[in-house]
């Protein structure tokens, strides 16, 4: 196998050239797709049953719930790769990620909030999902605060990729221990495995939604990359070259 | 060229040493070292104790009351004495040098590491379980419950200790960093914490605890397994930086 463009994606340079041609492809899609998605479920989905107009929070609920422990991972997998083989954009991706995933699950916390008011009757129940994200959000803000701890962007890079993988370990523990413990929260109604519990016309928004989230987050991380590539690479001859024939 | 450098000699050969032989020197080090500061033996036991004492004098003194609050705030200050002893789990040896010798040794790290955690829970987290029954008995938990009490934490504070200390590996290089280690360690402890408290709720209603207490102990084995793992990497990370 060809691992030619593994060793490249290690060039900061490569990259900073390869996802600016990446960029606006990826903006007019994640574009594209949350619109569509937004619009479709708002205001064309049918009605819930029970609940009215109100499940339709579900459309930025979902998948902000998704995105936020798929973020964990991905920034977990680009820690281990970094702590691996060294390599730096791995490292400044993992960093990246934090307050990505750190703000996706905020939005979670806040959407579900929100929509349990009506359904539930309060805003906030000790209920197992909800403890489980509050649980992450919390690993993430650690993840944080020991990147911001340490001086040297290297050892910050480690260690922090080290806890992410410890926590990485730990999430489907802290998530079966909750469970176990107490659940109001109805079960997962959309499986890969399974038919979704619910009629077409609400759940292909749903995925357009989900694919939209995707998307944005593969635009909001480049963005990232790209402006912490060039504070790293500030000293090196391209970036002076880039600057100056901006300015 | 080289011939006339004219190195001496090492006249200190190195001993060869098994690397359970290894853990043992380093756990009755550790134990003797622990065993000459008698006053930081006392401080965990103490704390656990005052902590404890704060709940009734805070929320109410009422003995029905208190029985269905006590397995959780005996976990609670036992999980917040664990944490605040992690601190000094490695803090000497990287202040004196001794963790970048433990570094260099030909032994695997794993087994220092596990051997430090050892001598750690058996100064820091055994006292607690002596005193766990009678704070039991203070916050009158019911008596068909004190073996459960007992067995979730025997099975419950090393794990806590396992845990704490790959916070301690990644945090003892930095200033103040006993805020931070409780920060990033927290969280991670909430799955011991729900398991510990839900194996004496249920002993405490005549129901049977097996269930919790077995899976505090799979959840042990895990961690004694992959903890010194996760520890050693902290450390060897802290030590290059």
């Amino acid at each position: 196998m060809n691992w030619t463009w593994f060793h490249k994606l290690g060039s900061p340079k490569w990259f900073y050239e390869i996802s600016s041609r990446w960029l606006p492809w990826l903006v007019i899609l994640s574009l594209l797709l949350l619109v569509t998605g937004v619009v479709w479920g708002l205001a064309f989905a049918p009605a819930e049953r029970f609940q009215g107009n109100s499940y339709r929070i579900i459309y930025i609920h979902v998948p902000a719930a998704f995105l936020a422990q798929a973020t964990y991972v991905f920034m977990a997998i680009a820690g281990g790769v970094g702590l691996i083989w060294r390599m730096k954009m791995a490292e400044i991706a993992a960093s990246c990620c934090a307050p990505i995933g750190a703000s996706f699950t905020l939005l979670a916390l806040l959407t579900g909030a929100i929509w349990g008011k009506p359904t539930w009757g309060a805003w906030w129940v000790w209920d197992a999902r909800l403890t489980s994200m509050l649980i992450l959000l919390f690993l993430y803000l650690g993840f944080m605060a020991l990147q911001a701890a340490i001086d040297n962007k290297k050892t910050a890079a480690r260690a922090s990729a080290v806890l992410a993988l410890v926590g990485l370990v730990n999430i489907p523990i802290i998530k079966y221990s909750v469970d176990w413990w107490f659940t109001l929260h109805q079960t997962a109604s959309i499986k890969l495995t399974e038919k979704p519990a619910m009629p077409a016309e609400m759940y292909y928004p749903l995925f357009i939604c989900l694919a939209g989230f995707y998307c944005f987050f593969a635009v909001v991380l480049i963005l990232r990359l790209r402006a912490e590539i060039l504070h790293r690479e500030h000293k090196t001859g391209w970036v002076k070259a880039l600057m100056s024939n901006k300015c | 060229m080289v011939s006339e450098l004219n190195v001496p000699a090492l006249t200190i050969k190195p001993v060869a040493v098994s690397p359970g032989g290894a853990a043992w020197i380093t756990l009755c080090r550790d134990l003797r070292l622990g065993f000459r500061r008698q006053a930081e033996l006392i401080n965990p036991p103490l704390f656990f104790l005052i902590v404890v004492t704060l709940f009734p004098l805070g929320i109410s003194p009422d003995p029905a009351f208190l029985a269905k609050l006590a397995p959780g705030v005996i976990w609670i200050a036992a999980l917040l004495a664990t944490l605040l002893a992690m601190d000094s789990l490695f803090r000497g040896d990287y202040e004196d040098g001794a963790l970048d010798l433990l570094l260099i040794v030909p032994q695997p790290l794993f087994m220092h590491v596990l051997a430090k955690v050892t001598a750690h829970w058996l100064l820091t987290g055994l006292p607690l379980l002596v005193l766990a029954p009678i704070l039991a008995l203070m916050l009158s938990l019911p008596s068909q419950a004190y073996t459960t009490l007992i067995a979730s934490l025997a099975l419950g504070t090393p794990l806590l200790s396992l845990l704490g200390a790959i916070g301690a590996a990644l945090t003892v290089g930095i200033r103040r960093g006993g805020m931070l280690l409780s920060l990033l360690i927290l969280p991670l402890y909430i799955p011991v914490l729900l398991l510990g408290t839900g194996a004496v709720v249920a002993a405490s209603e005549g129901l049977p605890a097996a269930g919790q207490l077995l899976w505090l102990a799979v959840l042990l084995t895990l961690g004694l397994t992959l903890a010194p793992f996760a520890i050693a990497a902290g450390l060897k990370i802290t030590a290059s930086g």
